[in-house]
């Protein structure tokens, strides 16, 4: 069966999707990153997607449902690199998307990973 | 040919070529006595003259009733330059049927003397003839129509193409200057120009000045904040800048809620929070004088 890849790096998950998206794809996808969250214990994940030229409304649902269980287990999602096209195609579709953060490629997204994982061991440490 | 009246009009047209060439064209020049600004003599006479020299044969070999037919196809052709480039000048489309049907009157006059005694061969010549020039008459209204389309549809083009630039403010901030109404057709192009400079040059930082535009109703403000979105989902925060007062008030009053999207007055201010954002911070070098 086809799989996307899911990389580790550092205390972060690096998912590409760099072939079309099928429904079935997607939802093996979702199976996979969620058990390699709770495996891996990473504190965040970045999807690049700058490769995914075309989305419907199952795969935007989908980018927003990922980002949401990463939340659930904890980690921070950051989706990257999303085309012109795919983004009007999302607004035009009625999904904005609202929980999901972004960044313009995978550099910035680490970086705001980064931030966003400092702010949290800040909270959570208050005292150290 | 088959058709034996059309002997007439073509002798008529061959006998008296000068003085009708001269009548006419001083019918021309007196109805278009207030644009002598826009042709000269020279070009009225070069122009009428050219015309005649293909009407003749064509009325001499072709039928007088369809001028599709291929022996009026260079009559029309030139009529239809003619036509064309009236256009560009500037002129009215009644103005450049004149050309046609101010040749009327001369001809009609050689023809009542040439066949005065022949009551009906003179009307059913008069009525062939006017068929005739109706017809280019209007065939040059319509080319005259075409050229001020496709003026027009040019001018269209070239507006959509200035209006929508997108400058580098600094490295990481663009800004998009909207001046004019924005329509459905502008707003796209806007939103894909905006989204392909941010891809292009990598800015987190993305402002939409509305200086220029003159109304913001729902409608517009749809567009706006669907760009935004747009940007937001490829990572970029986009800033509304350039609401002028009365704007404010009409916003207020129409409803349109721009929800948790940055908007400042002025470009200024937009880029100062932008400045922010990305950590800089400008200083004066010298103190205030």
């Amino acid at each position: 069966m086809e799989h996307i890849p899911i990389l580790k790096v550092g205390e972060f998950l690096l998912v590409s999707i760099q072939v079309d998206m099928h429904d079935r794809l997607a939802m093996t996808l979702q199976d996979d990153l969620t058990t390699k969250l709770v495996a891996t214990r990473a504190k965040g994940v970045l999807i690049d997607i700058s490769s995914l030229e075309m989305v419907d409304s199952f795969i935007g649902r989908m980018l927003g449902h990922m980002a949401a269980m990463a939340g659930v287990l904890g980690a921070e999602a950051v989706v990257v690199g999303m085309q012109p096209a795919v983004a009007i195609t999302i607004v035009e579709l009625g999904m904005e998307l609202t929980g999901v953060r972004t960044a313009l490629s995978v550099d910035k997204g680490m970086a705001l990973l980064r931030t966003l994982v400092d702010e949290d061991s800040f909270t959570l440490n208050p005292v150290s | 040919m088959s058709d034996p009246t059309s002997n007439h009009i073509a002798d008529i047209l061959a006998r008296y070529e000068q003085p009708i060439l001269e009548e006419w064209l001083r019918e021309q020049s007196a109805a278009l006595s207030a644009r002598r600004d826009l042709i000269s003599d020279a070009d009225l006479r070069r122009q009428s003259a050219e015309f005649l020299a293909l009407f003749t044969p064509a009325c001499r070999s072709g039928s007088l009733t369809d001028i599709t037919a291929p022996e009026w196809q260079q009559s029309c052709n030139f009529l239809g330059d003619v036509s064309r480039s009236r256009a560009t000048q500037g002129f009215s489309p009644s103005e450049t049927a004149t050309f046609v049907f101010s040749l009327k009157q001369p001809f009609f006059f050689h023809l009542r003397q040439e066949l005065g005694t022949d009551a009906a061969t003179l009307a059913e010549e008069m009525w062939s003839a006017t068929v005739l020039l109706d017809k280019l008459g209007l065939y040059t209204t319509e080319v005259h129509q075409k050229a001020r389309e496709q003026v027009i549809k040019r001018q269209q083009a070239e507006m959509l193409e200035l209006s929508t630039p997108v400058v580098k403010l600094w490295d990481g901030i663009i800004a998009m200057p909207l001046i004019g109404t924005l329509d459905s057709g502008r707003a796209n192009i806007m939103m894909e120009n905006l989204l392909q400079s941010i891809v292009d040059t990598g800015s987190g930082i993305a402002i939409v000045d509305i200086t220029g535009v003159p109304t913001v109703d729902t409608l517009v403000a749809q567009y706006l904040l669907k760009t935004v979105s747009a940007a937001r989902l490829m990572g970029a925060e986009c800033i509304i800048s350039g609401i002028r007062p009365q704007i404010a008030q009409t916003m207020v009053q129409l409803g349109v809620e721009f929800g948790t999207v940055v908007t400042k007055a002025s470009l200024a201010d937009a880029l100062a929070y932008a400045f922010r954002q990305i950590g800089c911070s400008v200083a004066r070098q010298t103190p205030r004088a």
